[in-house]
């Protein structure tokens, strides 16, 4: 089983292979470095060559070191080996003619073997396929569904051309095979089809499919499709807004993890901030009673109370969704949490993202079920300061953050910044997150500069000074009521 | 002790017998990590297997399990090894007055005196053992660093007495639910796993290894339901530990069938959110309660 990979053959040919693989690898973004490529090598001499899952689990557990570079590995890898593999069938197959002779299914139609589906050109009879399918698929061979998926896609790709959707062209394919899961009683009782097929093999059909049209489609335009699967965390976030999806991850990414880490990230003095009684009196036990290590407290991340207020005027709605999008993502790092949607008066929507994680239907529900245009449809700080203020004047105290994202543009309406400075004065922190460039402020109809006396206005219309905000807004110690306990 | 089994196939197989039913990858990387002698980095949802992996590797290779349970503030003292104060303070009384301070200086740092931690454990056991490090995610990025040393060299650095070095190869199993990103550091030293909701035919298999006395119908209708369940927007879908529960909690019963009656009873036991169970029972519940005539098939 352990060969060395001096004895295979062709070991040095497949080296500069496994090189051109990794530099393939690296061009869409994944990260493997010569210790990674070192260890693919030595993984490789491990395993057979000859099955292609070993190869494959190889070079991922290898490479690849999360899920997301994994599915890349495994598009990469399709395309870089499965290509040449056929590439070298097709050449043996024009020095050799057809050989499948000897299969024991009638190998006419095309035959089941990869490679097949390029050279059996005209031969690829529709009914024999649905048959061959529908046979694959109720006995659930996972091997056979994924060589049927590629004749099906070539022979359906031949006939009726493909829409560039690849889900449209999977379904289109899938009903075009007539496969169901439901019983189909018109058929003739030796149709496998006849008594409906089992659904979960349905399902693989249906992702062999898809797999081989994201084969194709990488094939022809010579580029990976750009969209990787989304993570529970992306569940949260904007399919609409202009920023880059793919930024906006990175940046929650980081955000998840200073929050778990941000108590440790300080240093010295600052890490830690009362004595910990019991564990220094517990460590004076070894010096004979006398407390010579003191042992402090640890100073634990904030998790501060929130409360949210989001403009929701067309101007700023999509950044006020995203906003409260990424907040409720990120809940488990408040204690409390209470958002508020306004343009002319406020309403609650804390409920509406505890239930919606799609983020579409979010914004639907705040559209349709908030309520907050009254008549003129803009916006009024001055009502939503006093009801906001009468909603949650009692639960506001030094150790509550407000935050208030809006453009402050008042439409000419008085600002009230009186009222304001109550909710300021109130809770602990206030801050102002404005989503225009700093350019445009107080222009205009902004008043932010009433606004800013009483809290700290953040710039914030791209991704990164969203992450610098949620990374202020946790950071301990920048309270203005800064006493130190203990 | 067994021999280190010479395919993924056999290793697998051992798995088995130990009932761990591991998928061609999962079988695949263990053994690579065993031949290779490389940490393996096993992330995944909660509640697929990540530790049971660790577990079923012991006994399948018959070596010892030592456990670092990881938590926010882990320290070198509770993980790797700390002076046995103590026992250093008696020796010193002990000894007091006719021993010169240079030998009992000596005497005190010797690793008599030292009290072995999981991590120093793993190493210095004659026995090769199976280590697990488990949710390597709550520590601090301090920590991990720390690990480090331990992962690449198979060795750790006490000031007082050097560099103790591995007296077997341990397999080093890091266990991570993704809470938070790793370092590339710590990456790069290891084989990567990633281990996801299992498919259907092996989920069925893992439930009637766990649950052989429940009816096969049965257990095909739970996993079935279980993929739909796990194919909605929860909070926390349910895992391989939650199907298993949900098998023997069926079996407990006695349940023939899984109808909307019965699986609005024991819904509870695959899905623990208030607002996940809502939606389930809107949108499986439902299902069930009109769609009966098709079970039977």
């Amino acid at each position: 089983m352990r060969q060395s990979a001096a004895d295979r053959p062709d070991s040095r040919r497949f080296d500069a292979n496994l090189l051109e693989f990794v530099r393939e690898l690296r061009a869409e973004g994944v990260g493997a470095g010569t210790a990674e490529l070192l260890d693919a090598t030595a993984a490789l001499e491990r395993i057979e060559w000859a099955q292609r899952e070993s190869v494959h689990g190889a070079l991922s557990t290898t490479l690849a070191k999360s899920p997301e570079d994994q599915r890349i590995l495994d598009l990469v890898f399709d395309r870089f080996f499965f290509r040449a593999a056929e590439a070298a069938a097709l050449d043996i197959e024009a020095e050799n003619g057809p050989e499948q002779g000897e299969q024991p299914s009638e190998g006419e139609a095309g035959g089941d073997n990869r490679g097949d589906g390029e050279s059996a050109e005209s031969g690829i009879d529709l009914d024999e396929l649905k048959l061959k399918v529908a046979e694959a698929v109720r006995d659930g061979e996972q091997g056979r569904i994924q060589d049927l998926a590629r004749l099906a896609v070539a022979a359906f790709g031949r006939t009726t051309g493909s829409t560039g959707v690849i889900g449209v062209d999977v379904q289109r394919i899938r009903r075009g095979l007539g496969l169901r899961s439901e019983p189909q009683p018109e058929l003739p009782a030796s149709d496998p089809r006849a008594a409906g097929l089992p659904r979960e093999n349905v399902r693989h059909f249906e992702q062999a499919l898809r797999r081989e049209l994201e084969r194709e489609m990488i094939e022809r335009t010579k580029s990976l499709p750009p969209a990787k699967p989304l993570g529970d965390l992306q569940r949260g976030l904007p399919t609409g807004p202009a920023q880059d999806m793919a930024d906006i991850q990175r940046v929650i990414t980081q955000l998840r993890r200073r929050l778990a880490t941000s108590g440790q990230l300080l240093k010295g003095r600052r890490r830690s901030h009362a004595i910990d009684v019991r564990r220094t009196v517990r460590a004076s036990l070894q010096t004979g009673g006398v407390p010579v290590v003191l042992h402090q407290k640890p100073r634990r991340p904030k998790r501060p109370e929130l409360f949210v207020l989001c403009d929701v005027s067309t101007s700023v709605t999509s950044s006020s969704v995203f906003f409260l999008s990424v907040l409720h993502a990120l809940h488990d790092s408040f204690r409390k949490m209470r958002s508020f949607v306004f343009i002319e008066r406020i309403s609650e929507v804390s409920g509406v993202f505890e239930q919606e994680r799609d983020f579409k239907k979010a914004a639907r529900a705040i559209a349709t079920d908030a309520g907050v245009a009254d008549v003129s449809g803009y916006t009024d700080y001055g009502r939503v300061w006093s009801e906001f203020l009468a909603t949650i004047e009692d639960e506001l105290h030094p150790r509550a953050t407000v935050i208030v994202l809006g453009d402050a543009r008042t439409n000419g309406r008085p600002p009230r910044d009186d009222l304001f400075e109550q909710i300021a004065a109130r809770a602990g922190r206030t801050f102002w997150l404005n989503p225009e460039p700093k350019l445009y402020w107080n222009y205009g109809d902004s008043v932010i500069e009433t606004y800013a006396k009483h809290c700290t206005p953040f710039e914030c219309w791209t991704a990164a000074q969203l992450g610098d905000f949620v990374e202020a807004l946790t950071r301990p110690g920048q309270w203005h009521s800064s006493t130190p306990r203990g | 002790m067994p021999e280190t089994p010479s395919s993924a196939q056999l290793l697998s197989d051992q798995l088995l017998a130990e009932g761990y039913l591991a998928d061609e990858r999962t079988a695949l990387v263990s053994w690579l990590a065993l031949g290779m002698g490389k940490p393996v980095l096993v992330e995944g949802p909660a509640g697929v297997g990540k530790t049971e992996l660790a577990k079923a590797l012991a006994k399948a290779l018959d070596r010892r399990l030592i456990r670092l349970q990881c938590y926010e503030g882990l320290d070198e003292a509770k993980a790797l090894y700390e002076w046995n104060y103590r026992k250093q303070l008696l020796r010193i009384q002990a000894e007091e007055g006719d021993a010169g301070w240079e030998r009992v200086q000596e005497d005190i740092f010797g690793s008599e005196f030292l009290l072995e931690r999981p991590l120093l454990a793993a190493i210095t056991s004659e026995e090769p053992v199976v280590l697990l490090v488990d949710e390597i995610d709550k520590t601090d990025q301090e920590f991990e660093a720390m690990l480090l040393e331990l992962l690449s060299d198979f060795q750790i650095s006490v000031p007082e007495l050097g560099t103790m070095q591995a007296r077997s190869m341990p397999i080093v199993l890091l266990t991570s639910n993704n809470s938070r990103e790793l370092t590339e550091a710590l990456k790069r030293r290891c084989l990567y796993l990633w281990i996801d909701y299992p498919e259907a035919e092996h989920e069925l298999s893992i439930v009637r290894l766990k649950a052989p006395d429940l009816p096969e119908k049965v257990a095909m209708r739970l996993v079935e339901l279980i993929g739909e369940v796990r194919a909605l927007d929860l909070k926390k879908p349910p895992s391989i530990a939650e199907s298993i529960d949900w098998a023997r909690a069926l079996l407990l019963l006695g349940a023939n069938d899984i109808d909307a009656e019965a699986f609005n009873e024991t819904m509870s036991v695959i899905i623990k959110h208030r607002s996940d169970l809502e939606t389930v029972a809107e949108r499986v519940g439902m299902k069930l309660g009109s769609g009966d005539a098709t079970v039977g098939s």
